[in-house]
């Protein structure tokens, strides 16, 4: 075990500068027909379904800041870990208001907790990222935190 | 949906999703999405060793939220979610999102809803939970 070391755990408190989007009534349709939404009000981008949030922040870069994969850089926000095969260990939400057009959003990524276990096949590092989403007024719209399990 | 008429133990209307190659491609633009594993199956299969093209595991959230919505209709709203994708699913597969409400809160007009993508195994491989509140 300990494998987090003083400076890994250093990291925990990180944040990435934030990001604004402006959310538009045509992104929201064209969301809503991707994902065969069936009501109304996310048909007709009156307002937003719950996982819009999901694509709103992604980075748009050129084609020649895309990885091999597709993929863009990492952000560095999780420190390069000593467990390098790593999964999605799940999402979780809370829900403060809808999200609608013409909403300037605000998200803040923060690390904020680094741990480890030991697992049946060995020891597991859990990375904890905070995103926190407001409106350019500072009302909360959602809090969601994203664990990355390495092992 | 009155919070009296609702009970433990209920489930939620099923809803089948089979994401097709087109819908796969209307998800990733829609997001800005561009790995290789959600459209280039050469790529796919022969780089990253999976046997076809890989449906997004936020798009299985997402079909998760519209069980749960579709189901609450204008009578709530969303109050907390949360999803894991722990296995991959594949474009041709049929993927079967089911809920079932694991508590109703009455001194608050919530109620909590258990979730799950099922796939043609009958393996859950996208679990998750919600809450809603029920305007009183």
């Amino acid at each position: 075990m300990a494998l987090l070391t003083p400076e890994l755990n250093a990291a925990v408190g990180r944040q990435l500068p934030p990001v604004s989007a402006e959310v538009t009534r045509r992104e929201i349709c064209k969301y809503s027909a991707a994902t065969g939404q069936r009501l109304q009000r996310f048909i007709d981008g009156d307002e937003a379904p719950p996982m819009f949030l999901f694509g709103l922040f992604l980075p748009i870069l050129p084609r020649e800041q895309l990885g091999h994969d597709g993929l863009p850089p990492d952000t560095g926000l999780v420190p390069e870990l000593p467990l390098k095969r790593v999964m999605a260990g799940g999402t979780q939400q809370t829900w403060f208001r809808g999200i609608y057009p013409g909403d300037v959003l605000v998200s803040r990524q923060t690390l904020v907790d680094l741990f480890e276990k030991e697992g049946a096949q060995g020891p597991l590092i859990f990375a904890v990222v905070e995103n926190r989403v407001e409106t350019e007024a500072g009302e909360p719209v959602m809090t969601e935190h994203s664990t990355r399990i390495a092992r | 949906m009155k919070l009296s008429r609702v009970h433990v133990g209920d489930p939620l209307p099923e809803r089948a999703f089979k994401p097709d190659e087109v819908q796969l491609f209307m998800y990733n633009a829609a997001i800005w999405n561009h790995h290789r594993i959600h459209y280039d199956h050469p790529y796919t299969t022969g780089e990253e060793g999976h046997p076809g093209i890989v449906i997004d595991g936020p798009l299985q959230g997402d079909f998760l939220t519209q069980l749960v919505l579709e189901w609450v209709g204008t009578d709530g709203v969303l109050s907390g979610f949360e999803y894991s994708n722990r296995k991959a699913a594949y474009i041709g597969e049929t993927l079967r999102a089911r809920g079932r409400i694991t508590e109703v809160r009455e001194a608050d007009g919530e109620v909590d809803v258990e979730l799950a993508i099922v796939n043609e195994a009958g393996e859950v491989i996208t679990p998750g939970k919600a809450s809603v509140r029920l305007h009183q």
